[in-house]
């Protein structure tokens, strides 16, 4: 009985923090999706649902964020895959510490300002002046969706990177030797055994960066230039620029549905894939 | 008439960086032999096995399978299997497809039918039926090693390697298991070739055994050959238990030597290696085996086979049930570990902490070894 008491005391801050600053908020977003913009900006009660009718001017912040977050995500696993492979597998165990540590090096400075860095290297001055010394002219990289796709993949690589390492560093060594003295050559080896046991780390690295670049509006906004901008960088106008609350509000109640929409079908994917498994879990 | 040699050795050195692995190592299996390496870790048996599977390849000399040299082939080109340490089993397969995985390797791949026909009777043959689709975290440790067995039998290679198989199982279990593993060998009537630490398992087991030590083999030979005749201290000591009394050689001669042990004592002993190692003055150690030295009481005296005597103080007795096993003080010897069998023990009474007795043993019995 005391124990159960000392439980619910100690979920109390959690249960109060997730409350006040993530349940209440989301009904604040879903009663004003409804409302109307006052005249001076801000909102007005009201139940309509214009503000949803009026959605389709805004498709293309949704048709960006709905291709260059898979897309990102996509990218960024094509790339963390080989590179956590090398880490868990095949780097010198001397040298794995350091290694390591670099991925996360790139933390220590704020994102901000690494991707303004990435303006420098895509812009004028940049990779296309080099690309001019060897006779391709009028390259431009800054401010197209492919100089988004590179923010995306560089900031968000080492949280693909991780969880897969980590998944493939505590794959029994021996079931990749079981394998090949069964008659498996090394690449149906990494096929039949490997992949599939590093499925729950590729399924949480891929979770935790789609999550977070639907949500994206920092590196769209520094290396998209106004041309290529997500969701988020939509929220940010609609709500810091033309004060239209309620429109704002429906275009998040809509990413959050969206997302709710996407995620649960990924959970039930990964589900399928790791029905007859213990080692596959959602997260 | 010999049979063809299914795995031989010649000169094979291993080393990895500066560490020498296995040091001009030869050797042959004979087909359908239970050879076992047995040593302490790190003597070299693991990679020996790994370069019989081809995980390992020599850095010098030359394996060869069945008369064929294999280096340079990679394991999944052997006919070889491996039963792992702790099994290695796919987590991520229930135990028919870990079974049949060996035959899914196959080009061209047999019919599922196939598969699932072998996989049923290798599961059989390790008295698993039925278990086909119970996921591997479902089974017990002794249920896994037999999965472990049948995945390794179904692809009927010409030789099985078992790296420390009973090492995670629990002492009745595993006597079970080296009873199981004997009798499957003489149904599948292939080599089976094992590595331990154990030398219960490897004496119960093999047909042959190798002892090695740092790297190189020390003797290889039959289980009793090992007890009986081992060729030095080392041997002894790691096959079954002894008492050694170290000294110098006073006086050898082709079948034995005396060996003055510091308390100005000399013993006799019989040499296995009929004494080639052993000359005047050089350091030696009588080995005497626990279960030939008798322990009297000094009124009853010592048995008339006796040659060597000496009077002693019980200082600890373990009841093994069977036997009786007594650690003495004894003069001039120092402790010495006895063992009574149970029938001595039922006429004398047995003896207690503190209690004088008369220990000794028949020189003809005891070994003058090398003292390496």
């Amino acid at each position: 009985m005391q124990a159960k008491w000392i439980n619910r005391l100690l979920l109390m801050p959690a249960t109060v923090w997730l409350l006040v600053m993530l349940v209440l908020p989301l009904i604040f977003v879903i009663v004003f999706s409804f409302g109307e913009r006052a005249p001076a900006g801000g909102y007005i009660p009201a139940f309509s649902f214009e503000q949803y009718a009026n959605l389709p001017a805004r498709f293309t912040a949704f048709k960006n964020t709905l291709t260059l977050a898979p897309l990102g995500t996509l990218a960024a696993l094509l790339i963390a895959y080989p590179l956590a492979y090398y880490l868990a597998v095949k780097a010198n165990p001397k040298w794995k510490t350091l290694l390591l540590v670099m991925v996360i090096v790139p933390f220590w400075t704020s994102i901000l300002i690494r991707t303004y860095a990435w303006i420098y290297i895509l812009g004028g001055r940049g990779i296309p002046h080099l690309l001019e010394f060897i006779g391709i002219d009028g390259v431009r990289l800054i401010n197209t969706p492919f100089a988004v796709l590179v923010g995306i993949i560089y900031g968000y690589l080492p949280l693909m990177v991780f969880p897969i390492y980590v998944s493939l560093e505590k794959l029994d060594k021996r079931l990749l030797e079981a394998s090949a003295d069964l008659g498996s050559p090394p690449l149906r080896t990494f096929r039949q055994v490997t992949l599939p046991l590093s499925i729950p780390g590729v399924a949480t690295g891929c979770m935790l960066v789609f999550i977070l670049l639907m949500g994206e509006f920092l590196i769209p906004a520094l290396l998209g230039g106004g041309k290529v901008f997500f969701i988020g960088n939509a929220l940010v106008d609609l709500f810091l620029q033309s004060r239209n609350w309620a429109y704002g509000s429906a275009v998040a109640a809509t990413l959050v549905i969206i997302m709710l929409v996407t995620v649960t079908l990924y959970m039930k994917l990964v589900a399928r894939v790791g029905e007859q498994r213990e080692d596959v879990s959602i997260l | 008439m010999t049979r063809p040699n299914d795995i031989e050795f010649t000169n094979v050195t291993k080393r990895f960086g500066d560490v020498v692995a296995v040091d001009n190592v030869s050797l042959s299996v004979e087909r359908g032999a239970f050879f076992s390496f047995l040593g302490p870790s790190g003597c070299g048996k693991t990679t020996s096995l790994r370069m019989i599977a081809g995980f390992d390849q020599p850095t010098e000399g030359d394996v060869k399978l069945s008369g064929q040299s294999v280096v340079g082939v990679p394991p999944y080109k052997r006919p070889v299997n491996m039963v792992f340490q702790h099994y290695a089993l796919f987590p991520h397969f229930n135990v028919g497809d870990n079974i049949g995985y060996g035959l899914r390797q196959r080009t061209p791949q047999p019919a599922k039918a196939d598969i699932d026909r072998q996989v049923s009777e290798m599961l059989e043959l390790v008295r698993l039926s039925g278990y086909e689709n119970r996921r591997i975290w479902e089974l017990s440790g002794g249920q896994q090693q037999r999965v472990a067995l049948a995945r390794a039998l179904i692809n009927h290679p010409t030789v099985l390697l078992l790296d420390e198989p009973l090492a995670a199982l629990d002492r009745k279990l595993r006597r079970e298991m080296q009873i199981e593993l004997q009798t499957l060998q003489r149904e599948v009537g292939i080599t089976f070739i094992l590595v331990t630490h154990d030398q219960e398992e490897a004496l119960s087991m093999s047909d042959t055994i190798c002892i090695m030590h740092d790297g190189q083999i020390v003797q290889t030979g039959s289980p009793t050959a090992l007890y009986d005749d081992p060729v030095n201290r080392y041997v002894a000591d790691f096959v079954g238990k002894s008492n050694f009394f170290e000294g110098k050689v006073v006086e050898a001669d082709d079948h034995g030597a005396h060996i003055e042990t510091a308390s100005g004592r000399a013993f006799a002993g019989r040499n296995p290696r009929n004494a080639i190692s052993l000359k005047n003055g050089s350091s030696a150690v009588l080995a005497v085996r626990p279960e030939i030295i008798f322990i009297a009481s000094p009124k009853t005296g010592a048995p008339s086979n006796a040659d060597v005597e000496a009077p002693a103080v019980i200082r600890n007795r373990i009841f093994l049930g069977e036997q009786t096993e007594y650690l003495v003080e004894a003069e001039g010897l120092g402790e010495v570990l006895v063992r009574a069998p149970k029938h001595a023990e039922t006429q004398t009474g047995g003896f207690n902490p503190g209690d004088q007795v008369l220990i000794g043993w028949q020189s003809a019995a005891a070994l003058a070894l090398e003292d390496a």
